[in-house]
């Protein structure tokens, strides 16, 4: 027996209900979801990000996008690592600074140009930066990069996380963890908004 | 030196990727990546050799995609899930995933004129009342905060679709934040 489906907890289906039996016509799906989160949160290998590290950027990602059950559980999962109650406060202060609408940024200079958006840059403030360190400070700017203007990413990007510190195999763990938690967020929303709109 | 050349509109082309940070080898592979990749074929793509540095999240986002896309016994036709993800691709900005997709809505509906018409126009091209639907819920799922609500679930019914065909609407569109996100952020495309 596995860990409870965390897609199925956090959107609050119930066994034999409705959405249950649609999401089991999608079995490798569900299933596959529920093993790319335990490969995040719980992988063979966290020697290029830790799982502290990982709690932090999840809390801040998921927080981002407003309250929701999703916020909350992977605001508990940080405040049950270890030294997890002061990186929390961090993030929480972290979170109300950076919030935004998104998706905005720069098309390349051509037809496109006319769609271009202005928005928020964000960079971590300087009185949290000794508290969360160089290199969770570049993922925190990095993950709000990828949740609100992903079209604006650049190479210079990755140079300044592996300046930071972070391995090649590290920048590819983070970028799979926004991003999939992106995907979680969603599926869990949509089927919340389905849920009610049947009850 | 390769050479970039990256479109500057969005197109129903095939379009290259080039990785911005070092893929692994092929000689380096293991066959804890070849479980990573699913298809061994992959071992050729630079954009896999570069997930694969993380074979077991790669392993189980493909599969999740393949399921979300590819099953399609049943619930929503394979031509508006692919719909949702070029609109979604769309909106977010990636040129390249959108490429892949709105080709796979027009292999799959035959409406290759209208698809070009989400490209050109962008989200807001008036598709009919049931493509309008999807594009229309996938854009708000795709928006940060979220902007999915009760009138995209009434609009999609109105629509013709039952609850099983909304959540692989969802469920294809949510997939594609996803990938947009891995797509957008470690590299780029090239004509």
């Amino acid at each position: 027996m596995g860990t409870q489906d965390i897609i199925d907890t956090l959107a609050g289906i119930e066994p034999g209900s409705t959405l249950d039996a649609i999401r089991a016509r999608r079995l490798q799906a569900r299933e596959n979801a529920q093993k790319s989160y335990l490969a995040l949160f719980e992988p063979v290998d966290a020697g290029d990000f830790s799982l502290a590290e990982r709690a932090v950027v999840a809390a801040f990602a998921t927080g981002l996008h407003g309250e929701s059950p999703v916020a909350a559980f992977y605001r508990d999962k940080l405040a049950a690592t270890a030294d997890g109650a002061p990186l929390l406060d961090a993030i929480n202060a972290e979170i109300e600074r950076g919030k935004t609408s998104g998706p905005y940024g720069a098309y390349p200079a051509g037809p496109l140009s006319i769609e271009n958006k202005a928005g928020l840059i964000y960079r971590v403030s300087a009185e949290r930066k000794p508290v969360l360190g160089a290199r969770l400070v570049a993922a925190l700017e990095h993950a709000h990069l990828l949740l609100f203007q992903p079209r604006d990413a650049a190479s210079a990007d990755m140079k300044a996380l592996l300046a930071a510190g972070w391995s090649s195999t590290g920048i590819v763990t983070l970028s799979q963890l926004v991003a999939f938690l992106s995907f979680q967020v969603r599926v869990v929303s949509g089927l919340r908004t389905l849920a009610a709109a049947n009850a | 030196m390769s050479t970039v050349n990256p479109p500057v509109a969005f197109t129903q082309d095939e379009l290259g990727w080039v990785s911005w940070i070092d893929p692994l080898p092929e000689a380096e592979l293991t066959e804890r990546h070849y479980a990573g990749l699913v298809d061994r074929a992959r071992a050729k793509s630079e954009y896999f050799r570069l997930l694969v540095r993380d074979p077991e999240v790669l392993e189980a986002r493909t599969k999740t995609d393949k399921d979300i896309f590819y099953n399609v016994a049943d619930g929503l036709p394979r031509a508006e899930r692919e719909l949702a993800a070029a609109a979604t691709s769309r909106y977010n900005g990636c040129i390249y995933c959108a490429s892949v997709h709105a080709r796979f809505a027009s292999t799959y509906s035959k409406r290759r004129d209208d698809v070009q018409r989400l490209l050109d126009e962008g989200v807001g091209a008036d598709l009919g009342e049931r493509w309008n639907a999807v594009v229309k819920a996938s854009v708000a799922l795709a928006a940060t905060p979220i902007a999915f609500g009760p009138d995209n679930i009434a609009e999609l019914r109105r629509a013709g679709l039952d609850d099983a065909e909304i959540v692989d609407v969802i469920n294809g569109a949510a997939f594609f934040n996803w990938a947009n996100r891995l797509m957008l952020s470690l590299g780029e495309p090239s004509k």
